[in-house]
């Protein structure tokens, strides 16, 4: 499963500025929709027909007492075998050969979307309430296509979001957990073998989103 | 910066410290992780855990307002275990001076202070010189009075049980922080710092800075490639606008602005020309009258000339005296004393520290000028919250400008770089570059004058202003007027002694060429070599960088001389050989020097007859860890801030600063280590807006990112006060009050101080009430209107509030 393409998320390298997010809304023509302050930088607070990207924040405290913040910056994962099209029957959802790309046609208003997001194990499916189309990241598809990465990796000042291909983006993730291990014994790259969008972790994925690794 | 922002990879530790580089720097986070990936490391120091402590090695809390305590502890260490790169200090710095018998320190406060005057008299804290002018000095560093042995007594009282008590930063914090950075004082190591408003929003502003330049002199990082000392500016051309003297009390150039009794521009040069005895120092600022004169002739073009001392008359003068800084100026203002204002480009309704005297003050204008790119809550002031329209008789305009993408011209950042800009779009509707805006209005204010005579008209209708072309103002005329011209042929020398003809209109090539005689024109000495008869260089975009440094020295230009590292003769030996050959960053090959541009083409200092000490801007050539120059003295002492929660200076008895002006009007309410306002509190940028908001809050993506005003505090506070994450809370300080959102986290923590448990809270300060509807209101309505005393700077890091749930519920 090397081929095709890969994008690399390093939490360890995010310093959470968001550009990623407003690029994704800039890049896709998005809303940004009506928010309130809820007690978090995290905002909006979920994935929408108008929100392909979102930074989730998670904070605690370590063993020794002193504090954690941690930083994923949540979209679809564009699975080799994507969940949600197991209840597609009629090409609603495409993946792309080249790419690898798992792409949303205006025909999935036609599928259930309940369903659809049961398959999700990231829980990254959502539908536009009027036109009942499912939307979500589409790995700028029309950029990547075009000799240009993804809008997120554009915007990304520290490289903490790389895209590439498939195969030189599992070599750097194996390269850059090895590091990591040194300091952070529990540094892993989370379902590297299932996914495209592979994210990078120094602790337990838990502590960073519910929905950082599938099961 | 003394250095620039790419030559942060070259670093081995970077110390963050008053600044959240991450959230509000965030390219320069690329450049922080290629120094780790090299091996290099990053703490953070800060009250609150940050986008950049996530980020950082090692992060350790301290007190908003103990930045000093917390740096003294680190000289006291280094100095202490004799961890400081000696070879560097002895040559390099006046450590080894001997400081004159006057001098003295006793329970914080230095020798010649005036309580009445609340200032002290400095010729009291000269250094011992010769018969011939020349410092006195020990090069052992063994006699009790040299600068050395007279800093390690003054911060051996900065012991870590001390600093710990003052700052709350528990001692192995403190412990780890200075081990890590004080690797850096050997001469194959280098350290730097990233420091921004956290530092300089204090009443010891100024201090904060000085103690952590002795902390980088004494390791031997100034003029490094990785080091220096590296102030983040908070606009992309704010380091433009002071380069240009936005400032009341400079000219372009940094050039000391002139109070009235220098009457005489031969007086003026007098006392602005520093001396020196020694013939190894630079003193290169011996050239101020060239640099002067060709300001003037930039002024006033062929109408100065030598008879009329080139128009020095007809300069604006301060009384002496006279500061006009932001506090004053409002102070001022509020006072019903200025007539008119010019907003330009600023929101000081929201950005101004005490920001309801400032908004009041508004109220007293006869006319107030807005020029922003929308309407904000200066220009609006009169239809905000409390204030009553009907009875308020400024006249308000509002000129709309274009944004920055909207024009060419060049930014400055941080780093000293001026990037030339294109145009990228043509603003929308009547809105005009302020350039435009500038040049049109003073075309207006001439004829004025020229019709309707005035005051004092000479220096209005004498201004050379031919900056437009088809009378549409023109930044490249501009540009090249702040390069300078050569006014009449001339032949001068290069540095080898080769003839270099010039004719008259040529551009001037580099800032040794300006003369003192009225025959060169220059509207900023340091910017001379911007834009020469090679063209614009800052519009270069050449990649090259053969030191793999990150210098680029074709990429744009910088000042001054397109120097990318300032003082980096310093980061050789006396024989000019890198301390650090690793990363060399300019090398002495027998004739010439090698790499960036360096600080001075002399030989280096073991040429006794020709070479120079590398600190050329400083009359003695070295750098000052002992700065008898400052208002509230030569070493940094720990004071507490204005208003703080303990009821004395752990120290000593010198409680604040004894040297800052305090405003004592009815909107100058301030209360220290008082019940009613018992948790510190400090203001900070976030990344999804832009200072006040006034920019920011109208575009949803970002708005949605970051809705509504907030205020952080710690999980205990919030137990405290039964608030819970998402609560509406009221945030109240003697000045003020804001109603905002209780973000509980464990990423405040409360400080230890001796006995004392003491809370600490912080709010953004990007929020107004003219957008959104529900987005709050600004912090700057709670910050006090107090300064540090050689900048003026408020005190915004560092005050006191309470903080209440709201009545009523969320």
């Amino acid at each position: 499963m090397a081929e095709g393409k890969s994008i690399l998320v390093d939490t360890s390298r995010c310093t959470a500025c968001r550009g990623c997010q407003i690029a994704c809304k800039q890049w896709n023509g998005l809303q940004g929709t009506h928010t309130k302050q809820a007690g978090s930088y995290e905002n909006p607070g979920d994935l929408s027909d108008q929100t392909y990207k979102i930074v989730r924040f998670a904070e605690g405290k370590n063993g020794d007492g002193k504090p954690y913040w941690y930083f994923f910056s949540e979209s679809c994962r564009h699975c080799l075998s994507p969940g949600c099209m197991a209840v597609a029957e009629k090409d609603e959802i495409v993946v792309d050969e080249k790419t690898g790309a798992v792409l949303y046609t205006p025909a999935t208003k036609d599928l259930d979307f309940k369903e659809t997001l049961k398959g999700c194990p990231y829980n990254i499916p959502r539908q536009n309430p009027t036109t009942k189309v499912l939307s979500k990241c589409t790995m700028c598809f029309d950029r990547i296509t075009n000799d240009l990465i993804p809008a997120c990796a554009k915007s990304c000042p520290t490289g903490a979001i790389q895209f590439g291909e498939r195969d030189a983006i599992l070599a750097a993730a194996k390269k850059r957990v090895e590091e990591l291990k040194k300091t952070f014994p529990k540094a892993a790259a989370l379902d590297a073998d299932e996914v495209r969008l592979i994210y990078i972790v120094t602790d337990d994925p838990k502590k960073y989103w519910k929905y950082a690794a599938a099961k | 910066m003394t250095n620039h922002w790419i030559d942060l990879k070259n670093s081995d530790v970077i110390l963050v410290m008053g600044s959240n580089a991450a959230a509000n720097h965030p390219i320069s986070m690329k450049w922080v992780m290629k120094a780790k990936d090299n091996g290099g490391k990053l703490i953070c120091v800060d009250p609150r855990y940050t986008q950049t402590a996530a980020r950082a090695d090692y992060y350790a809390p301290l007190r908003s307002g103990t930045d000093i305590a917390f740096l003294g502890g680190m000289i006291n260490y280094m100095l202490q275990k004799d961890k400081y790169f000696k070879d560097y200090v002895v040559n390099y710095t006046n450590a080894p001076f001997i400081v004159g018998d006057k001098y003295e320190f006793t329970d914080g406060l230095f020798a010649g202070y005036d309580p009445k005057k609340r200032s002290y008299d400095k010729a009291l804290w000269g250094l011992k010189k010769d018969a011939k002018g020349m410092p006195e000095k020990d090069t052992t560093l063994q006699n009790p009075r040299c600068v050395l042995q007279l800093l390690k007594k003054h911060y051996s009282r900065y012991t870590p049980e001390k600093v710990s008590e003052i700052t709350g930063t528990p001692i192995p914090d403190l412990m780890k922080v200075y081990e890590i950075y004080s690797e850096t004082a050997v001469k194959d190591k280098v350290g730097t710092i990233m420091y921004a408003m956290g530092w300089t929003q204090h009443t010891v502003g100024v201090q904060n800075i000085r103690a952590m330049s002795m902390i980088q002199l004494l390791c031997g990082n100034m003029g490094m490639a990785g080091g220096g000392v590296n102030a983040m500016r908070g606009e992309s051309n704010v380091q433009g606008s002071t380069d240009q003297a936005l400032l009341f009390h400079i000219l372009p150039g940094y050039l000391g602005a002139p109070a009235a009794s220098l009457a005489t521009f031969a007086k003026f040069n007098e006392v602005r020309t520093p001396k020196t005895a020694d013939p190894m120092s630079a003193n290169w600022w011996q050239n101020f009258p060239k640099y002067s004169t060709s300001l003037l002739k930039s002024f006033f073009g062929d109408t100065a000339t030598a008879e009329n001392e080139f128009g020095y008359a007809w300069l604006p003068k301060l009384d002496d005296g006279q500061n006009c800084s932001w506090l004053n100026l409002f102070d001022t203002m509020y006072n019903g004393k200025i007539k008119g204002f010019f907003a330009w480009g600023q929101n000081p309704a929201c950005s101004g520290a005490n920001a309801n005297k400032v908004r009041k003050a508004l109220a007293k204008l006869d006319w107030l000028v807005n020029v922003n790119i929308f309407d904000n809550e200066t220009g609006s002031f009169w239809k905000g919250p409390g204030m009553k329209p009907k009875e308020i008789k400024t006249e308000v305009f509002m000129l709309p400008c274009a944004a920055s993408i909207e024009k060419e011209g060049s930014i400055s950042n941080s780093g000293r770089w001026a990037q030339w800009r294109y145009k990228a779009a043509n603003p929308p509707g009547d809105a005009k570059p302020d350039g435009d805006i500038m040049y049109e209005l003073m075309e207006k204010i001439r004829e004025l004058y020229k019709k309707d005579g005035g005051k004092f008209p000479t220096p209005i209708l004498n201004l050379k202003w031919d900056y437009a072309t088809d009378h549409v103002f023109d930044a490249h005329k501009v540009a090249k007027q702040i390069n300078g011209y050569f006014l009449k042929d001339i032949t001068l020398k290069d540095p080898t002694g080769k003839d270099l003809p010039f004719k008259k209109g040529d551009l001037v090539p580099s800032f040794a060429f300006l003369q003192a005689d009225g025959s060169t024109s220059c509207g900023n000495w340091i910017y001379c070599g911007s834009y020469t008869g090679k063209g614009n260089m800052m519009a270069r975009r050449t990649k090259n960088d053969p030191t793999g440094l990150g210098l680029f020295a074709e990429w744009s230009w910088c000042w001054p001389v397109n120097r990318r590292v300032l003082y980096n003769r310093a980061s050789t030996d006396l024989n000019g050989q890198p301390w650090d050959p690793k990363r060399a960053i300019v090398k002495w090959d027998g004739k010439a020097w090698v790499g960036d541009v360096p600080d001075g083409p002399w030989p280096p200092p073991a040429n006794k007859e020709k070479g120079k000490h590398p600190f050329i801007m400083k009359p003695d050539g070295v750098a000052s860890i002992y700065g008898p120059g400052l208002n509230d003295g030569p070493f940094p002492e720990h004071y507490e801030p204005l208003e703080c929660p303990v009821p004395q200076n752990a120290m000593s008895k010198q409680f604040i600063n004894p040297t800052i002006k305090i405003f004592a009007g009815e909107m100058d309410k301030h209360f220290t280590c008082d019940p009613r306002f018992p948790f510190v509190c400090t203001t900070y940028r976030v990344t999804e807006h832009w200072q006040t908001g006034i920019m920011t809050r109208w575009q949803s993506w970002l708005i949605e990112a970051q809705p509504q005003v907030f205020v952080e505090m710690s999980e205990e506070l919030a137990q405290m006060r039964g608030i819970k994450n998402g609560d509406m809370v009221k945030v109240t300080s003697p000045r003020g009050e804001v109603d905002c959102v209780a973000m509980v986290t464990t990423r405040f923590r409360p400080f230890k101080l001796g006995n004392l448990v003491v809370h600490q809270v912080g709010m953004p300060w990007c929020f107004g009430w003219i957008t959104p509807k529900d987005g709050g209101e600004s912090s700057n309505l709670l910050t006090p209107n107090v300064g540090d005393p050689n900048t003026m700077i408020p005190e915004s890091k560092a005050f006191m509030v309470n903080v209440t749930k709201a009545k009523g519920g969320a």
